[in-house]
């Protein structure tokens, strides 16, 4: 029988720079290695990998860093990446693999637990092992967000799992800690693709809604798409973004890249505003992670003033621009 | 070209309720419908056969009654459907029902394009599309927002990702999943629903899509959900009530104080 030893994290990188949502992935999987009393390995893949970046994983708690480089592996297409992870998964047999549920691991997940005939749990916002089995045990939620469902895979191995992003913060750096860089080369065969990248082009001005440190977001209690405009200014003003709920996203006032939510983005900014939303399960489900948050509401039992620290119950067209100008003010700016 | 859509059917939960005393769904009067998600999924998969001509064919595992889904899509413009119902496919996790689904595909006989949804709302994974795909040995491009021209025996198309949309080119036969941009879904019509009623829909199970029963259902799943609970929200915070107008600055004053403490504001 093969041993299964080990937790994975799959870290991404963009042309060099990791993104910070693996150094979030290095923190849950360090508390589960640690759990395990096993090593923690974080996998990365590329068209060329630095020593730095290899580095920089091990004092983010990486006990081990695998490293496959190859120009096919330059943009991510689900072909040679499953190729890649599948090789290293055969090879060296980890217990556990995790990835975040970005557009790129909630592609190669599905596509390799097919390949390796394993579990895969998906969008989980809870990991831990369970002390009597020794099996992972993944939280998501499920049913429109209306209840958390915990999900196992008893028997076959590695037990896969997507994490949401921004459901955890990113591990810190911790100088002086030491680990070993595995670099591992993949049979051609495997790294085939039959997908080509042609061009790319990046959405410009704003601060996409996930990186933004403030996010303020408007609901149905906007009234009409031009009740976004006042928000699209307080969010220039704090230097954020603009975000919405679903109620005001299906009607159209803003698209769809700006919903957060179950079924939109999940963001996890220093603050987080939420003007005339109510606060359904399905939205918390995307912001409550926020470091702190503000509400305007003018119903005194909407929802989302549980998970607000700040919440202002009245009309939210009577605060905003009294806000609006007393940050102005503050800003010096006119 | 030949398509093939699989849909899934849900049960409707934008308005779902729950019993608080088990924390499960309350199923009576819920009704069911095809999945919102591959709504679109058919509705590009009925422009490309306009386009190009060729045939869609919408593919679901699910209960007998899923049979209802199939004849909506048919109602939609698609020429054909068939169902997979059978005990033996109860209980299948993503990863079961990718390969039944694949098996099923297999079947079906060469094709160009799979286009399925996003996800589905009811499971929310959208892990079934890159696991038909995996199962197939054939590539995946995910949230797929245009598809464009064809070109080289493949199929352009752009893809939405963090932070930009990518052009792609991917070689036929492929699968895709598609999000809301790529065209709003047409509504059935009156013909289309006459066509619906009376068409066949034949009904497959293990034995007709040659499938491993070891790899089908409950048993064939490596997953297993093993507790569910009603998701909690706390946090206690100050509550500003704006009854005049001089509340409004207060409540201002209380904003602006905190922007400070947690250094948002300098
Ligand atoms: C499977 C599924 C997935 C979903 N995914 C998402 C998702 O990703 N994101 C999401 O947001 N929703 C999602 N929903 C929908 C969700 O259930 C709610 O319908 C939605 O969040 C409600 O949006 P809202 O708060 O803007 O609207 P409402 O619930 O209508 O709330 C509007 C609020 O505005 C307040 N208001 C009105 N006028 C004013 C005023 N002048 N001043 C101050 N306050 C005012 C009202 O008191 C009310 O509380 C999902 C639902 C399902 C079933
Ligand atoms: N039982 C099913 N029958 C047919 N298609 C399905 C089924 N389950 C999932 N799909 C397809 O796979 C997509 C993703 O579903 P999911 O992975 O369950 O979120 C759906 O949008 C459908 O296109």
């Amino acid at each position: 029988m093969t041993d299964w030893v080990d937790v994975w994290t799959l870290a991404e990188q963009h042309e060099g720079k990791l993104h910070s949502v693996s150094f979030e992935l290095l923190a849950r999987g360090r508390a589960l290695a640690e759990a395990k009393g096993c090593r923690l390995c974080a996998v990365v893949l590329g068209a060329e990998v630095s020593q730095a970046q290899a580095e920089e994983l091990i004092a983010r708690g990486a006990d081990r860093v695998y490293v496959v480089e190859h120009p096919a592996l330059a943009h991510f297409a689900v072909e040679p990446f499953a190729g890649a992870l599948r090789h290293l998964v055969e090879t060296y047999h980890p217990e556990v693999v995790i990835a975040a549920a970005t557009t790129t691991g909630r592609t190669l997940m599905p596509y390799l637990s097919v390949q390796v005939h394993a579990g895969l749990t998906a969008d989980c916002t809870g990991l831990e092992i369970d002390p009597k089995t020794g099996n992972l045990l993944q939280t998501r939620p499920a049913i429109g967000g209306n209840i958390m469902a915990t999900i196992v895979t008893p028997d076959a191995r590695p037990q896969m799992a997507t994490v949401r992003p921004r459901s955890m913060r990113p591990a810190p750096r911790q100088e002086g800690r030491t680990g070993e860089v595995v670099r591992v080369s993949v049979p051609e065969a495997l790294l085939a693709s039959r997908v080509r990248l042609e061009s790319f082009e990046r959405d410009e001005g704003e601060i996409p809604l996930a990186d933004a440190d403030v996010v303020v977001s408007g609901g149905r209690g906007m009234g009409r798409a031009e009740g976004f405009r006042l928000l699209g200014e307080l969010a220039e003003a704090l230097g954020g973004s603009v975000g919405a709920s679903r109620a005001a996203v299906d009607r159209g006032w803003q698209p769809y890249p700006h919903q957060v939510g179950l079924s939109g983005k999940t963001v996890s900014p220093r603050l987080y505003l939420a003007c005339g939303i109510s606060g359904s399960i399905q939205h918390l489900a995307g912001m409550q992670t926020s470091e702190h948050i503000i509400a305007i509401n003018a119903d005194p039992d909407a929802q989302i003033f549980q998970v607000a620290d700040v919440g202002i119950v009245g009309d939210l067209f009577q605060v905003l621009p009294a806000l609006l100008e007393r940050i102005r003010e503050a800003k010096g700016t006119p | 070209m030949r398509l093939i859509v699989p849909i899934k059917q849900v049960p409707e939960t934008s308005n779902v309720k729950m019993d608080p005393e088990t924390g499960t769904m309350v199923r009576s009067g819920v009704e069911a419908i095809v999945n919102p998600l591959d709504l679109y999924a058919i509705e590009a998969a009925l422009r490309l056969r306009e386009a190009h001509g060729g045939q869609v064919v919408a593919l679901s595992m699910g209960p007998p009654a899923a049979d209802k889904a199939l004849r909506e899509a048919m109602a939609m413009g698609c020429d054909e459907a068939v169902l997979l119902s059978d005990r033996r496919f109860a209980g299948s996790d993503t990863w079961a029902t990718a390969y039944a689904l694949a098996q099923a595909i297999r079947k079906l006989g060469p094709f160009d394009l799979i286009i399925c949804g996003e996800r589905a709302t009811d499971g929310d994974t959208g892990q079934v599309g890159p696991g038909i795909a995996s199962f197939l040995g054939l590539p995946a491009i995910t949230y797929v927002s245009k598809i464009g021209e064809l070109a080289d025996g493949g199929v352009r198309v752009e893809r939405l990702v963090e932070g930009g949309r990518e052009r792609l080119w991917a070689a036929l036969p492929a699968v895709l999943t598609v999000v809301k941009e790529i065209a709003y879904p047409r509504l059935p019509t009156l013909r289309g629903k006459q066509r619906a009623r009376q068409a066949q829909v034949p009904v497959w199970g293990p034995p007709e899509i040659e499938a491993r029963e070891d790899w089908l259902g409950l048993k064939g799943s490596p997953t297993r959900v093993v507790k569910i609970e009603k998701p909690q929200v706390a946090r206690q915070g100050e509550l500003i009530r704006i009854k005049e107008s001089e509340d409004v600055d207060r409540a201002v004053d209380a904003v602006m104080a905190r922007l400070r403490e947690w250094r948002i504001l300098s």
